[in-house]
């Protein structure tokens, strides 16, 4: 029904108008969005349940492969242990290399999923509803990688925890004034507050996956749902946490990615130490995180068949906040380079021939991944709507930001101020074997993720079909929202 | 420039680059009373030789007039160290009565940021489990702890010969003599290059010889405030 009436069914069921010039507006208004196409709730748990428990031999099979590779890397990871981190290729120049490029890298992409839900929750943009809980989880599971690598890093691990602020006999604590201590208080902080976060939101629909299930699974989200009945005080708390920790959340999303940029720039480095990096490294984590998140939307609504809650106007939105993010980006690099290139330093020019001598290919690489490519593709709306392209794009990116982040770590320190300790770096089989390893282990965690939760927060979805309508004015229907919340 | 540390012992050392033939011995030397591992030549091509004491070689000039220099380098325990403040763990610390940085083995978790920011590449990091060749094995110096792999080290000053030296001295109920601490690289220098004492003592022989119009300090721009003084070698060059 148009007309606003008491007497109307349930949400869901809103027939379409006779005239046929509205029905037709009707028809395309509900083709376009997701939460003006309403189904009954019971219908979307059906779906989102079925699409969970779905497991085939060719999920089996990804399952397998994955964890064969995560395997290597634990062996690895063991060896390297065993041998000491001469088995990588750092010298004694180049002291850091992949793996802090890989904590870099992988906090990069962990870094928009949270962000993304609690900055568009904040501004109450209704589209971010479907995908919330598909970007956050790859948060979730790009902290847990990113957090792997510090501890891969370091010469002995076994000492590792000297770094944690715990009593011990000597009353020697951590040294707060290390850019390393800060950034772990950060990483900390962030993970477990998006995992909060993520937990929050993941209660009601633990509570309808519990009423639906049966076996193990009726045990998990008994024990995960918390004793969720959905009475109104409820959900009326469930609001009041979810807003608060949005709030939470994305000042903390800055802190932790100037946190990374800080290791780096609070150095004496040539080519690090560089007041803009907080910034340009939280674009740069964003740039490359929002193209993550595009990444595994495809993914999952493909192979789970998500198709009608992740639609075409999801994508076209993202894909503008990518190409908002790509001008950023551009910016903040442009800044960054031409501040260093007009210093005229020696240690610095001496990078950047680096970059642009034996280096160019990857650095003309990176700056074709990250600017021609999207720059390119992005402006168009029909490219964006495009999921093959689109997913080329986003991958393209991902190997652009990942060009730069092992470029501003292990070709930047292979300079430096005297010449004569100028040495370069290869990398060597050890370090390429634990960075596919852990890019594997992310892609098994969330894969194996999808199938225990459920990765489409239903409950946020008929929430938001049931706050919004469509309304006749005049000729036109018109999207209208309610504010009752 | 902060010549303003008058407490404790104020360790310093000459570097005279004009008496400085490359010869390395304090290499050797250095190698020979520190328990530093040695390096095979895979590991070299790699660019891990690990000195705590080089002697880097700069080319002037184009072929075939050119000239070889040599400026020996080693930590130069800077009064404001970058490798201190970014030591998570307080493995590198500043020790406020003897002015020298140090490095607590024990506690180094091998973060490895130390020598990122340290910008004469002074410090080494034991990528293996340390390895002599035999029979070097058999004469390591008991006074210095042999490291295990994945810990950060570095030059001391031979710290081990300042403390016996100290205790001689508090033995015998006297403070300490000018030239009664000599480190391994001082003693096997065949030209007397390097020289080394108590900046703090009058009567030492680098509070004589400083200051000096040939003095600099190496990246002094930088503001770490080391207590290595080089002088300048007008001449320090062979192949002519």
């Amino acid at each position: 029904m148009l007309e606003s009436s008491a007497t109307q069914g349930p949400y869901w069921e809103q027939p379409l108008p006779e005239d046929e010039h509205l029905r037709h507006q009707m028809e395309h208004l509900r083709e376009e969005h997701l939460l003006f196409d309403p189904r009954p709730p019971a219908e979307l748990n059906k779906y989102v349940l079925a699409a969970m428990k779905k497991t085939g031999p060719r999920f089996w099979l990804l399952v397998l492969g994955l964890g064969g590779m995560v395997s290597v890397f634990l062996v690895t990871w063991l060896l390297q242990m065993i041998y000491g981190i001469g088995i990588t290729g750092l010298n004694r120049s180049v002291m850091w290399g992949p793996y802090i490029a890989n904590l870099i890298y992988f906090i990069g992409i962990g870094h928009a999923g949270t962000f993304i839900s609690a900055a568009l929750r904040m501004m109450r943009m209704d589209f971010r509803r479907p995908i919330a809980r598909a970007a956050e989880t790859i948060t979730l599971f790009g902290l847990a990688t990113a957090g792997l690598f510090p501890i891969i890093h370091v010469g002995r691990v076994w000492k590792l925890f000297y770094m944690l602020p715990i009593p011990n006999q000597r009353g020697l604590w951590p040294n707060y004034r290390s850019a390393l201590f800060w950034d772990m208080s950060a990483i900390t902080t962030y993970i477990i507050g998006s995992t909060l976060f993520m937990y929050v939101a993941l209660i009601p629909d633990f509570a309808m996956a519990r009423d639906h299930t049966s076996g193990w699974r009726k045990k998990l989200y008994t024990a995960l749902a918390l004793g969720w009945r959905g009475s109104e005080g409820e959900w009326h708390r469930l609001e009041t946490v979810s807003n608060l920790l949005s709030f939470v959340i994305v000042p903390v999303m800055f802190s932790v990615h100037t946190g990374v940029s800080w290791n780096l720039s609070m150095s004496l480095q040539p080519g690090w130490h560089s007041a803009i990096f907080g910034p340009f490294f939280v674009v740069g984590a964003l740039y490359s995180g929002v193209a993550a998140v595009i990444l595994v939307m495809i993914l999952v609504r493909q192979a789970m068949g998500m198709g009608y809650f992740i639609r075409k106007e999801h994508f076209n939105a993202m894909g503008i906040f990518l190409l908002i993010l790509t001008l950023t980006w551009i910016y903040f690099y442009f800044a960054e380079w031409i501040t260093n290139w007009y210093g005229n330093l020696p240690p610095e020019v001496a990078i950047q021939r680096q970059l642009t001598g034996p280096l160019a290919p990857l650095f003309y690489g990176m700056l074709f991944c990250n600017i021609i490519v999207p720059l390119a593709t992005l402006w168009s709306r029909r490219i964006r709507t495009n999921l093959k392209a689109l997913f080329v794009v986003a991958l393209i990116i991902q190997v652009g930001m990942y060009l730069e982040r092992i470029l501003i770590v292990a070709a930047f320190l292979s300079r430096n101020e005297l010449p004569f300790n100028w040495v370069d770096y290869v990398p060597r089989l050890p370090e390429i074997l634990i960075t596919v390893g852990a890019m594997s282990f992310l892609v098994l965690m969330y894969t194996l993720f999808t199938r225990v939760a459920p990765i489409i927060p239903v409950w946020e979805v008929y929430e938001g079909q049931a706050v919004q309508s469509p309304r006749r004015i005049g000729r036109a229907v018109v999207p209208t929202r309610t504010e009752a919340h | 420039m902060s010549e303003t540390v008058t407490t404790g012992h104020k360790w310093t050392m000459i570097v005279d680059l004009d008496k400085c033939t490359g010869c390395q011995a304090c290499v050797v030397a250095c190698h020979a009373e520190n328990n530093v591992p040695t390096a095979n030549e895979d590991e070299v091509v790699r660019g891990r030789a690990n000195h705590w004491m080089r002697i880097e070689r700069y080319w002037e000039g184009e072929y075939p007039h050119v000239q070889a220099r040599f400026i020996p380098v080693f930590c130069q325990q800077c009064e404001e160290a970058p490798c201190e403040p970014v030591c998570p763990v307080y493995a590198s610390y500043h020790s406020e009565q003897e002015h020298l940085n140090m490095q607590v083995y024990n506690r180094c978790i091998g973060t490895r940021y130390c020598g990122n920011n340290c910008p004469y590449r002074a410090r080494v990091f034991n990528y293996h489990a340390p390895h002599w060749d035999a029979p070097l094995e058999q004469q390591l110096n008991p006074d210095v702890t042999v490291r295990s792999a994945g810990v950060m080290e570095k030059c001391t000053f031979c710290i081990q010969r300042i403390r016996r030296a100290e205790e001689d001295a508090k033995v015998e109920g006297r403070p300490l003599r000018d030239g009664e601490v000599v480190p391994a690289c001082v003693q096997a220098c065949p030209t007397d290059a390097l020289i080394f004492g108590d900046l703090n003592d009058e009567e030492s022989r680098v509070a004589r010889m400083l200051p000096d119009e040939r003095q600099f300090k190496l990246l002094e721009n930088l503001g770490t405030q080391p207590a290595v003084y080089y002088l300048k070698g007008g001449e320090t060059h062979v192949g002519e």
